[in-house]
This record gives structure tokens, C-alpha cells and sequence, in this order.
């Protein structure tokens, strides 16, 4: 099976920005209980997400050399684009003003604000509901990450190139959250999903035509064209959605 | 049950937005095995009806 750069660097890219997110919304979490109860139930409960993440990958992954391809490439097609689409269009909503922006220190403030609560209810049962958050976290997030890589890279032999990205963009969250021990809320999370909405978008609507036998034209350039389309729509869409009273406050 | 319902969570935020996609889809699939002979009309339902749901979605969201 030949694989173009058409798609590798997509790929990459892709599970790159997307793990990126991921990864800053499970350190939120994280960081969170460490503030609340300490770094002990917040590193056990993330190590015991990332081994259960593990464990599920290492148990299923062989499964899909198993599915035929075609079936492969229209599945993972279908739920790419359900996945991708749905960050596209909650995006695109939030670039319009039309919902609030995400908010890192706002997710952060609230998660300690919960657990604070709860310890004031359950003392003795604390660590275990903090280590249960910061496992809950790990685990969510992680198998988003999980599923993008496979949605991008199983369709075409891509999965390392694709883990690679993903690997690359948790290390970076993990080296930089222990760095600076604080949620990253610098992140433009909004721009990074509308970024990776357009390409999961893009890459779910190339597989599912493969998995129903349409020949693209210019083969796998083909997504290239795909993403241009997704991005010229999500862009005209954020400007028809652009609330005008908005733009006054602006 | 809270790990089910935040798994499909992740493919499905706007019920319409999951139909009218797996609508297109189904519609492709559809004229692709009726019409073999014409790879590239299911694709182009493909192409446009995608990013049309989106756009149609979007702009009721953004009305209501």
C-alpha cells in the first residue's frame, strides 16, 4: 500500500493539534486535583488512566487488522465526520460569538470549586474522588486522542506517523504543565479546534468515499482540496453567523 | 453509564447535525451501488451535502 505525503503530513498535523487540546483539557483536570488534594491521588489517578488506555489499545488495536478495509475506511469515514464536524461546528459557533469561548482558568477554577465542595462533604473519601477526577480526565481525553489517531492513520497504514503527533503534542502539555503548573490557558484552543475540525471533517469525508469506491480525483490530493472546501464553508459560516450587536461590543 | 453517555458524546453534540450527516452519507452510499458507473456522483453528494449540513446547522444555530 503506497502512502503519499498528501496524507502523511495531514495526518501528523491532525493528531498533532487535536492530541494538543486533548491533552491541555486533561491537564486542567489534573492540575486541578493537585491543587485540591495534592499530587499523589492526581498522578496515581492519571497513571491509572494512561494504563487502562494502554491496556485498551494493546487489546483492540490488533482487531483492526482483522475488519476489511473498505469497512474500516467507511467506518472510521462515518464517525470522523460525526467527531470532526461537531468540533467544526461548535467552532464556528464560538468564533461567531454565538456560544462562549472555552476557558481554561474558568474549567480550572470550577474543577477545585467542585472538589473543594465535595471535601468538605467527604473528607475521608477525598482522595479517592480526587484520583477518581484526575483518572476520569486522563482517560476521556485519552481516548479521544486514541480514536483520532486511529480515525486518521488505520484508513491508510498511518498510525505511526499519526501516534507520532499525537505522542509528540502530549509530551509537550505534559513537559509544559510540570513546567509552569498551571492550566495552559494560552492556548488558542478555539483556533485549534477550528483547525482540526476542518481536517477530521476533511479526512472523514476522503474515507467514507473510499469505503463506497469513489475515485477521487487526483487520488489522495484529493483531501487537500477537501480541506480548502471545509475551511472556505467554516469561514463563510462564522461570517453569516456573526451576531451584528457583537461586532458593537468588539 | 456516565463513560457511555461521554463516549457518544464525542460523536454526537447536536442530534439534527448527527442525522442530516448520516443522512448524506447513506444518500452517497445509496448512488454509489445504484450507479457504480458513476464513481464520482456519490462523491460529489458527499462534497456538497457535508459541508452544506454544516452551513444549514450553523446558521439555524445561530438564529434560534
Amino acid at each position: 500500500m503506497t502512502v503519499s505525503l498528501a496524507l502523511i503530513w495531514p495526518a501528523i498535523t491532525s493528531a498533532f493539534l487535536a492530541s494538543l487540546v486533548e491533552a491541555v483539557e486533561a491537564l486542567t483536570i489534573v492540575l486541578a486535583v493537585a491543587t485540591v488534594r495534592g499530587w499523589r491521588p492526581a498522578g496515581l489517578g492519571a497513571a491509572a488512566g494512561l494504563v487502562l488506555l494502554v491496556l485498551i489499545v494493546v487489546v483492540l488495536g490488533p482487531l483492526l487488522d482483522i475488519v476489511p478495509l473498505r469497512l474500516l475506511q467507511l467506518t472510521i469515514g462515518i464517525l470522523l465526520l460525526l467527531f470532526g464536524m461537531r468540533w467544526l461546528r461548535k467552532a464556528i459557533l464560538r468564533s461567531a460569538g454565538v456560544i462562549p469561548l472555552h476557558d481554561e482558568v474558568a474549567a480550572f477554577a470550577t474543577e477545585t470549586a467542585d472538589l473543594r465542595r465535595q471535601s468538605r462533604q467527604h473528607e475521608t473519601r477525598l482522595d479517592w474522588l480526587a484520583g477518581l477526577a484526575s483518572f476520569k480526565a486522563v482517560l476521556l481525553e485519552g481516548l479521544e486522542v486514541v480514536f483520532i489517531v486511529i480515525a486518521v492513520g488505520a484508513g491508510r497504514g498511518l498510525l505511526v506517523p499519526a501516534s507520532a503527533g499525537a505522542f509528540a503534542a502530549c509530551l509537550l502539555v505534559a513537559g509544559t504543565g510540570f513546567v509552569v503548573h498551571r492550566p495552559l490557558a494560552r492556548v488558542p484552543e478555539n483556533t485549534l479546534k477550528f483547525a482540526v475540525g476542518v481536517m477530521l471533517s476533511a479526512f472523514g469525508v476522503f474515507w467514507v468515499g473510499e469505503g463506497i469506491d469513489v475515485a477521487w480525483p487526483g487520488e489522495d490530493l484529493a483531501i487537500v482540496g477537501l480541506m480548502v472546501l471545509f475551511l472556505a464553508v467554516a469561514l463563510g459560516a462564522v461570517a453569516l453567523a456573526r451576531r451584528p450587536h457583537l461586532k458593537v461590543l468588539q | 453509564m456516565t463513560v457511555i453517555q461521554e463516549l457518544i458524546g464525542l460523536f454526537v453534540d447536536d442530534g439534527a447535525l448527527a442525522i442530516a450527516i448520516l443522512g448524506v452519507v447513506a444518500f452517497a452510499a445509496l448512488v454509489a451501488a445504484a450507479v457504480p458507473g458513476m464513481p464520482l456522483a456519490a462523491g460529489a453528494i458527499l462534497v456538497l451535502g457535508c459541508p452544506g449540513v454544516l452551513l444549514i446547522n450553523i446558521l439555524r444555530a445561530s438564529r434560534s
